[in-house]
């Protein structure tokens, strides 16, 4: 397949356009999917109590 | 080559480089904009960000010309690049990084895993693994930016190393993570354009997909001690379970192809974004751009095989034998063949496509060290917290102490680990962080000590590995032979050659797994 002298090599060029005609689809089917910026649980300069006892 | 047309074309690519980081610099205005971008980084910017920080030098001219050597079954780690670290990366682990880290207000990939398991220790010691492992990588990365000055501006070698490492450091210093991504997608476009040329004129030089079937006829023309390590031709897998199989699927497929999800560098990317869309339309240009990036080399540098053969009778390996050593040395074929097969206008943006890379991916390290060693592991660990206002002196003060570092071991670490360095960081980044990071995103049940024992036992397991069992690394890292006088503990079998990803990975995900279940039964 395409002059490759393996399945295995022939099946890695295939998928490596395949992969990013995924990422491509993928990306156009989720074009618009939006998920806002949530509010930070912590204030941005916040001194966190954490605990440290594992 | 015309070293006054090489040096205007590098003096107008510096001038566009340090104006993209002056304009960093301009749009800086908090803590937020220095360490992740202001969250509001352009799809198209973060992901050409993420590819050129992604891929060095190294990447470019080192695995083309092990393509030459092995052949095209590289292209898998091509395949699993795009698939795990650009599908899996922006699109699951991605639009989750983001997500957590806004709603944690982390600024850092440590800062993600700490307030994710309300831990300064996981943030401290991660910042510490990345201070001290990183400049290793860094270093190698800035002394293939500074060959390239050397050899090609007739610089000396001190003064190159510190010429290419302080214009980066400059705009990193005062551009912050907006002038990384700036200048990183100025890099990346250039990088993309050298590629495609490279690609489309040795296609078209050896007749193009018929080039394979050319190749595939020369399987008989390997040399002998390749074809006893299992080789079977340029355009065929090795022998499955021969030692150069498990050298190619081990260290370099799985080792690379794997170990790019948990890098500090690129995950912090993710964080750069407003929202999950910019993440979904980022995979389109940033899957485009590791195909190429990473594609090109592997079947440019197997078909300079076919390429020298038909002008020189020789194959690859036979152009580029070092006569000092009578050994080859692969990290000139690419080089050799731009030489002998592209226009002489290429070899000048070749040039400037190898300086993009090492510049890009120096930035980005650049950033997360200085973060990891600001903010990380001096303010949020060892300072708890405290001096919030002072993020970015910390920060800044974190990137020159990376600067200082990387320059200190690109000057005087042996030769042999530096050629390992890029092996060791991706393989510790892997074991330590990978585990950590999946449980951080999609386990509830991760329990704080689950995670510290994955990584302590993923640190350890690997670094064993490493110092005692991985030939490639023990031999050159030396502890090994001067405690029991061998290079390796198991030289001369199969596990001399399996990478050490291959044992801390599993060993670190096993132990979080369990010490995780087990806190949770006990709670």
């Amino acid at each position: 397949m395409f002059g490759f002298g393996d399945f295995w090599v022939a099946a890695a060029y295939l998928l490596c356009i395949l992969s990013t005609a995924l990422c491509v689809v993928y990306g156009l089917m989720h074009w618009n999917d939006d998920e806002e910026i949530p509010a930070a649980v912590h204030p941005p300069d916040e001194n966190l109590d954490f605990e440290e006892t594992i | 080559m015309n070293l006054q047309i090489l040096l205007i074309i590098i003096g107008i690519y510096a001038l566009i480089v340090g104006y993209l980081g002056w304009l960093g610099y301009k749009s800086t205005k908090s803590a937020s904009d220095y360490l992740v971008g202001g969250r509001q980084i352009h799809p198209v910017l973060m992901s050409l960000a993420y590819g050129s920080t992604f891929i060095s030098t190294s990447a470019i001219v080192g695995f083309a010309g092990v393509a030459s050597m092995m052949g095209m079954g590289l292209l898998w780690l091509t395949m699993l690049n795009i698939f795990i670290g650009i599908f899996i990366a922006f699109a699951i682990f991605g639009t989750r990084t983001r997500r957590i880290g806004a709603e944690l207000d982390a600024h850092t990939f440590p800062e993600l895993l700490g307030r994710r398991f309300k831990s300064r220790f996981i943030q401290g010691f991660s910042g510490f693994i990345i201070a001290v492992l990183m400049p290793l990588y860094a270093a190698a990365v800035m002394i293939g930016g500074a060959r390239f000055l050397e050899v090609q501006l007739g610089l000396n070698f001190s003064l190159s190393l510190f010429v290419f490492a302080s214009i980066v450091v400059v705009y990193v210093f005062y551009g912050g993570l907006k002038g990384v991504v700036y200048t990183d997608a100025f890099q990346g476009t250039i990088m993309l354009v050298g590629m495609l040329v490279l690609l489309g004129y040795t296609y078209s030089h050896l007749g193009g997909f018929s080039s394979h079937q050319a190749l595939t006829d020369m399987s008989s023309l390997v040399p002998q001690k390749l074809v006893a390590d299992g080789h079977r031709g340029w355009t065929a897998m090795p022998e499955f379970n021969s030692k150069l199989w498990w050298t190619m699927v081990s260290t370099i497929i799985m080792g690379v192809g794997i170990g790019v999800l948990a890098q500090p560098q690129l995950c912090v990317r993710f964080m750069t974004v407003k929202s999950s869309k910019e993440l979904y339309r980022a995979l389109i240009p940033g899957s485009i751009f590791i195909l190429i990036m990473t594609g090109v080399p592997y079947i440019v540098g197997s078909l300079t095989n076919l390429y020298f053969w038909q002008k020189e009778n020789k194959i690859a390996l036979a152009m580029v034998v070092d006569p000092a050593t009578g050994k080859p040395n692969i990290d000139k074929l690419i080089p050799t063949y731009i030489g002998y097969a592209m226009p002489e206008w290429f070899a000048y943006l070749f040039m400037v496509t190898l300086l993009a890379a090492a510049m890009s991916t120096l930035s980005g390290l650049f950033h997360a060290i200085g973060t990891s060693i600001g903010r990380d592991l001096y303010q949020q660990s060892i300072a708890k917290g405290n001096h919030q206002e002072r993020t970015v002196p910390f920060a800044k003060t974190g990137i020159l102490v990376a600067f200082v570092a990387t320059i200190l071991l690109a000057y005087n670490l042996a030769p042999g680990i530096i050629a390992i360095a890029t092996a060791l960081f991706f393989g510790m980044c892997a074991a330590v962080f990978l585990p950590a990071y999946i449980s951080a995103l999609f386990w509830k049940g991760a329990t704080r000590t689950g995670v510290v024992s994955g990584m302590l036992t993923g640190m350890f397991s690997w670094g064993i590995w490493v110092l005692f069992f991985h030939e490639k690394e023990s031999s050159a890292l030396g502890l090994s032979n001067m405690l029991f006088g061998k290079t390796s503990l198991v030289s001369g079998t199969t596990w001399a050659v399996v990478d050490p990803i291959l044992i801390g990975l599993p060993l670190s995900a096993i132990v979080t797994v369990v010490v995780s279940l087990m806190k949770n039964r006990q709670s």
